[in-house]
């Protein structure tokens, strides 16, 4: 025989009052609950015309910061394309006259690979790649979704909000 | 007279046509209000041409047709539900009369039948044969749920559905919906004289036209889609023309046996002239139906659907002895109220 304990014990049904029992009262309370939400305010965004501005935390299109000279932060160390799981980027590097020695001649980041975990930008200490809050990345053509350094480089002013949020949590 | 009938149904048939596709617009609003929702608002002003868009569609759609299935009553079947659907409202009063000049036109199609309630419940009992037709003749296992499962609700609370009525034939004592409504115009409107009648003939109403909370016969979760599951293109659209149609139709006839249809109290007394009179009858109509549709699809968002046996226990067990009970009491009123 079973054991009954606190887990397997049998439903039990609350016993329901006349006016319950009725039914009718209640789908007429059910019906006046529907009514007031009629007046509600909506919840919905209107997309195009409305958009979310994320915050900080936010991991959108991974971007690469763009210093106020003109001169990209990375050193085409190749980290990034190191620890990416998916194996979406793809760095080449070269030299450079200028103090930091490296630089990449090719940059791509195959969005259509990418998972938006973040890893490229915690592995790298000096924040040259960032998470930007840019989520809206359609296209019409796969070889659309391969993003080179043209559409990588951002302008670090733009980014003020992720940097700022990094440098928190670094401490 | 003929060209006289031909008019009216021609000019009918474009409003309700008009009328159903805003229905279904109706609906999706009122479904997205109820969710906090905005609702369609894209095609048009306010979205009021998606009706247009979405009849376009459905146009534009591939027809198939199920290689098990019987053809012929496989195209059959939404031609009797929407034939029906419209059929109905042929007998429905939507005003009092038109005079123009020294001629008077009664605002009915069919003015000069006399048996009105008769022919309207012996089409809305047609209608079961288009939905269990296309449940049989899909030769799919959920479409034949769907059609047994509605066949059976229909039959079940068609009976409820005529012990309404019969409350409301008893108080009138004419089968004319024009007799009837002129029962209401001398006296009290039959909502009033007829409480318990009307919540039957409302209740069944509902499950009649396999509205929420009695869509059993096309309940999502559980068949897909029930009697329609196999149609697309525009036979799907004419079943859903006619769920929509017979909507229409039912708010109809129960604006007509219990509202008092076009007439509008104490209105005759302000000494209006004959034509808007007849104006403000039809605008009147017209606003009480349109409240009806309101609450089907207010209800509809409203209320969970039904288990299979709650169905059945509701209709046989509660609503036919109150049913029975009501015929008994309203026996009763007529006795020693009314006289």
């Amino acid at each position: 025989m079973p054991t009954t304990s606190k887990y397997n014990k049998p439903a039990t049904r609350r016993k329901l009052s006349l006016w319950e029992k009725l039914y009718l009262f209640e789908i007429v309370r059910g019906l006046l609950t529907t009514f007031k939400h009629l007046f509600r305010p909506k919840f919905t965004r209107q997309y195009p015309e409305e958009r979310w501005d994320p915050p900080a935390s936010f991991r959108g299109r991974p971007v690469l910061v763009l210093e106020e000279n003109g001169v990209e932060r990375c050193v085409a160390c190749g980290l990034c394309s190191r620890v990416c799981p998916p194996l979406a980027i793809e760095v080449r590097a070269s030299e450079t006259e200028l103090l930091k020695e490296r630089y990449p001649v090719v940059f791509e980041i195959n969005m259509l690979r990418c998972i938006f975990c973040g890893f490229c930008e915690e592995v790298f200490p000096e924040e040259a790649i960032v998470m930007s809050k840019d989520y809206e990345l359609a296209f019409t053509d796969p070889s659309q979704g391969i993003y080179g350094k043209d559409r990588l480089l951002t302008p670090k002013a733009q980014l003020k909000d992720r940097l700022d949020f990094l440098a928190k949590m670094r401490n | 007279m003929i060209i006289e009938a031909l008019i009216k149904i021609a000019v009918v048939l474009l409003v309700v046509l008009t009328a159903v596709s805003y229905t279904v617009l109706l609906e999706r609003w009122v479904c997205a209000w109820v969710q906090d929702r905005i609702g369609p608002n894209r095609v048009g002003p306010l979205g009021l041409f998606q009706p247009l868009a979405d009849t376009l569609k459905l146009l534009l759609k591939e027809d198939i047709q199920p290689l098990m299935a019987q053809a012929w009553f496989h195209w059959l079947a939404p031609v009797i539900s929407i034939t029906v659907a419209f059929t109905v409202l042929a007998v429905v009063p939507f005003g009092h009369t038109l005079a123009i000049g020294e001629h008077i036109i009664p605002l009915t199609i069919a003015s000069n039948i006399n048996i009105g309630v008769l022919f309207l419940v012996a089409m809305t009992s047609v209608g079961v044969y288009g939905i269990t037709l296309a449940g049989w003749s899909s030769g799919s296992k959920y479409s034949l749920l769907g059609g047994l499962r509605s066949s059976a609700q229909m039959i079940s609370y068609e009976l409820t559905l005529g012990l309404g009525l019969l409350s409301v034939i008893m108080l009138s004592g004419t089968l004319d919906l024009n007799g009837i409504i002129d029962s209401q115009v001398n006296g009290l409107w039959n909502i009033v004289r007829a409480p318990i009648g009307f919540l039957l003939f409302l209740v069944s109403s509902f499950a009649e036209t396999n509205r929420q909370p009695f869509d059993l016969p096309e309940a999502e979760p559980e068949l897909v889609g029930g009697y329609h599951t196999e149609y697309s293109s525009m036979k799907f659209a004419l079943f859903f023309l006619s769920e929509y149609a017979n909507i229409i139709t039912a708010s109809a006839v129960m604006t007509v046996l219990f509202l008092g249809g076009w007439h509008v109290p104490f209105v005759d007394t302000l000494g209006l002239s004959p034509l808007v009179m007849t104006i403000v009858g039809v605008v009147a109509f017209t606003l009480k139906v349109v409240g009806f549709l309101f609450m089907f699809i207010w209800v509809r968002w409203s209320i969970p659907r039904f288990r299979y046996d709650q169905l059945m226990n509701l209709g046989w067990k509660v609503l036919l002895p109150l049913g029975i009970a009501n015929i008994i009491l309203t026996a009763l009123e007529k006795m020693y109220l009314m006289h």
